[in-house]
């Protein structure tokens, strides 16, 4: 604790800001790699050690693992306040960008070349997604026990098509019991 | 469309981001049910463009939802799909990570972690798949998704060209 402490620059609200803005802007097609690079490399607020921290503890939360990152970022260098502004710097521009592009859609989204494009477009997000899962599921361990919860996981809601609420709220305590017993 | 209950879109919509342990795709199935399959809000294709739309723009991914909430109603309906993205995050980022700081190595917090992390890549396994399902329509859909995966795991090459790709193809008539 004093060791973080002693190593933790002076940020000020604004500069939270201006640093989500633009970590917000520049991601298209996944926010991660810009978050690291503006504040591992440009701005040098956390070492490349706390960011892992900081980023699995988002992943670990509920919401976008990014914007977790954002409050957890900002409230760390400017408490509530400063949670407010790296939020605000991080989903205020999108926000916008994306109801301007609702209006486009509401006007021209019937035009057939919109949603011939559309629908190319849609296909390759699907493939984002896809390469994602398969990127994060090298980080599984190679035993039998994890890869069953996700294949429950998966069958539960993408094969027989059931409530999410349910499907985990009948594994969650199972896996996180094993995984607790596991440890010495 | 004036059957629309924003009420009670806020509370489900809240109730499932609080349940989006591992990023918002785990949730992705829980949104398209409510919005589709329960409520008739919008169309299956209606449900993919607008996703789409919003996987073009910058900022998280997830911010289809706000613009789902705009095409349903306008400021109101933007308000109400939004806000339920960023309250458990905050409240529960705030809560955790005030503890983490204090505890970093508590066993408790590794066994969420480690077991909560498999059903969190078959959630977002099967939102992939249902995505796939709902976009594609023929071969030539399938084969540009297998083509996204295929590069995107072998090069780092920014995926805003693949989108291009995906439209010119998609321009072409074959989708």
């Amino acid at each position: 604790m004093k060791q973080t402490e002693s190593h933790k620059p002076k940020v000020s609200r604004l500069e939270l800001f201006l640093a989500f803005s633009r970590i917000s802007l520049s991601s298209f097609g996944g926010a991660i790699f810009w978050a690291r690079r503006e504040l591992v490399e440009r701005q040098r607020w956390l070492t490349e050690r706390e960011f892992v921290d900081v980023f699995t503890l988002g992943q670990l939360l509920p919401g976008p693992n990014v914007l977790n990152l954002t409050v957890i970022v900002g409230h760390r260098f400017g408490g509530w306040t400063g949670a407010v502004a790296a939020v605000a710097g991080f989903l205020g521009w999108p926000c916008l960008v994306v109801i301007g592009m609702g209006m486009l859609y509401q006007r021209y989204g019937a035009l057939p070349q919109a949603q011939h494009a559309l629908a190319g477009m849609s296909s390759v997000a699907a493939g984002l997604l896809l390469a994602t899962v398969i990127k994060l599921a090298t980080v599984l361990p190679r035993h039998w026990r994890p890869w069953l919860f996700g294949l429950l996981a998966f069958a539960g809601v993408g094969v027989m098509g059931w409530p999410l609420f349910w499907v985990i709220g009948a594994l969650a305590p199972w896996a996180i019991f094993a995984a607790w017993k596991e440890q010495d | 469309m004036d059957t629309l209950d924003l009420g009670g879109l806020f509370l489900h919509f809240l109730l499932l981001w609080f349940l989006a342990i591992g990023g918002p795709s785990t949730i992705f199935p829980g949104i398209h049910r409510y919005v589709v399959d329960v409520h008739h809000l919008l169309t299956n294709a209606q449900f993919a463009e607008l996703y789409t739309l919003a996987q073009v723009a910058p900022g998280p991914n997830a911010m289809y939802v706000t613009l789902i909430g705009w095409h349903l109603a306008g400021w109101k309906g933007v308000i109400a799909t939004t806000i339920p993205l960023l309250v458990p995050a905050a409240t529960l980022t705030l809560l955790v990570g005030h503890l983490n700081e204090r505890y970093p190595n508590a066993p408790t917090g590794r066994a969420l972690r480690r077991g909560l992390m498999p059903i969190t890549l078959g959630l977002v396994f099967a939102s992939a798949t249902i995505l796939m399902r709902t976009v594609n329509h023929n071969a030539y859909g399938y084969l540009i998704t297998f083509v996204t995966v295929a590069v995107v795991l072998r090069k780092p090459w920014n995926p805003l060209w693949l989108f291009a790709g995906g439209a010119l193809v998609g321009l072409a008539g074959l989708v």
